[in-house]
C-alpha cells in the first residue's frame, strides 16, 4: 500500500506500470484519476488545493485500512496533490489490485467516495473576478451512506 | 496551552492559520464560545457550526468532545477531495 499527499505533478503511465508490475497474482487492476475540470464558462484559471499536513495522510491510509479490510485486495496506491493546479491537471489517481474485478472496482469506489468527503482537502476555483471555496456537496456525504 | 488551526474560509476568515491558546475549556464547544468572545472575525467565523468540522489530534471529532488531553484543534469547512 502506498499513500502519496505531495505537490508535484505524477505520470499516471508510469505509476499504474509501477503498481502492477511483480504482481501476478492479480487479474485485475483498476486505476481511476481525477482531473481538474473547467468551469461552465470556461474561465477556471487556477485550483488551488488547500490539506492538513499530518491528517491528511492519516486519514488516507486509515480510509485504505477499511478498504483492505472490507475487499480481498492485493495492493492499493492512493496519490493526491496540493497546491496550485490548472483545467485539465490530474489531481489524483487511486488503484487497487485484487484476484477479481468486483473487489477491485467496489474498492476503487469506496475509495474516491471516502477521499471526497473524509480525507481533510479543501478546493479553491480562482477566476478573473477571484477566487471561490469549493462547497460540499450534500450527495457527496450521501453517497458514504451505501457503503 | 493547545495548537488551534484553522483551514479554507475559516483561516481567511480569521486571518491566520495557527495559534498557540490557553484555555481550561472542557469541550470543544467551550472553546468555540471563548474565540467568538474574543473578537468579531472569530464570531464570523463560527457564526454556522453546522457549516464547520473539528478535528482532534488530527482525528474528526465532534463539537461536544472533551478537550482533556487534547494538543491539537483544527477547524475546517466540511472537506472537498478527490
Amino acid at each position: 500500500m502506498r499513500v502519496s499527499v505531495q505537490e508535484a505533478p505524477f505520470d499516471l503511465g508510469a505509476e499504474a506500470n509501477r503498481f502492477a508490475a511483480g504482481d501476478t497474482g492479480s487479474g485485475a487492476i483498476v486505476t481511476f484519476t481525477g482531473v481538474v475540470r473547467d468551469l461552465a464558462q470556461g474561465n477556471l484559471d487556477v485550483m488551488e488545493i488547500e490539506h492538513y499536513p499530518g491528517m491528511t495522510e492519516k486519514a488516507i491510509e486509515a480510509i485504505a485500512d477499511e478498504a483492505r479490510q472490507r475487499w480481498s485486495l492485493a495492493d492499493v496506491l492512493v496519490i493526491h496533490r496540493h497546491g496550485r493546479l490548472s483545467p485539465g491537471d490530474r489531481i489524483m489517481m487511486v488503484a487497487t489490485a485484487a484476484r477479481h474485478r468486483k473487489d477491485a472496482f467496489e474498492a476503487a469506489e469506496f475509495l474516491m467516495d471516502y477521499l471526497k468527503s473524509r480525507a481533510p482537502f479543501w478546493k479553491k476555483e480562482i477566476t478573473g473576478k477571484g477566487g471561490e471555496w469549493v462547497a460540499a456537496k450534500d450527495e457527496d456525504e450521501a453517497a458514504l451512506d451505501r457503503w | 496551552m493547545m495548537d488551534v488551526l484553522y483551514f479554507a474560509w475559516v483561516r481567511e476568515r480569521i486571518g491566520i492559520p495557527k495559534e498557540k491558546v490557553e484555555t481550561e475549556a472542557a469541550t470543544v464547544a467551550d472553546l468555540v464560545s471563548e474565540l467568538v468572545a474574543r473578537e468579531e472575525r472569530y464570531a464570523a467565523a463560527f457564526a454556522d457550526l453546522s457549516a464547520l468540522r473539528v478535528a482532534l489530534d488530527q482525528e474528526l471529532s465532534g463539537f461536544d468532545a472533551p478537550l482533556s488531553g487534547v494538543r491539537e484543534v483544527a477547524f475546517f469547512p466540511p472537506m472537498t477531495g478527490g
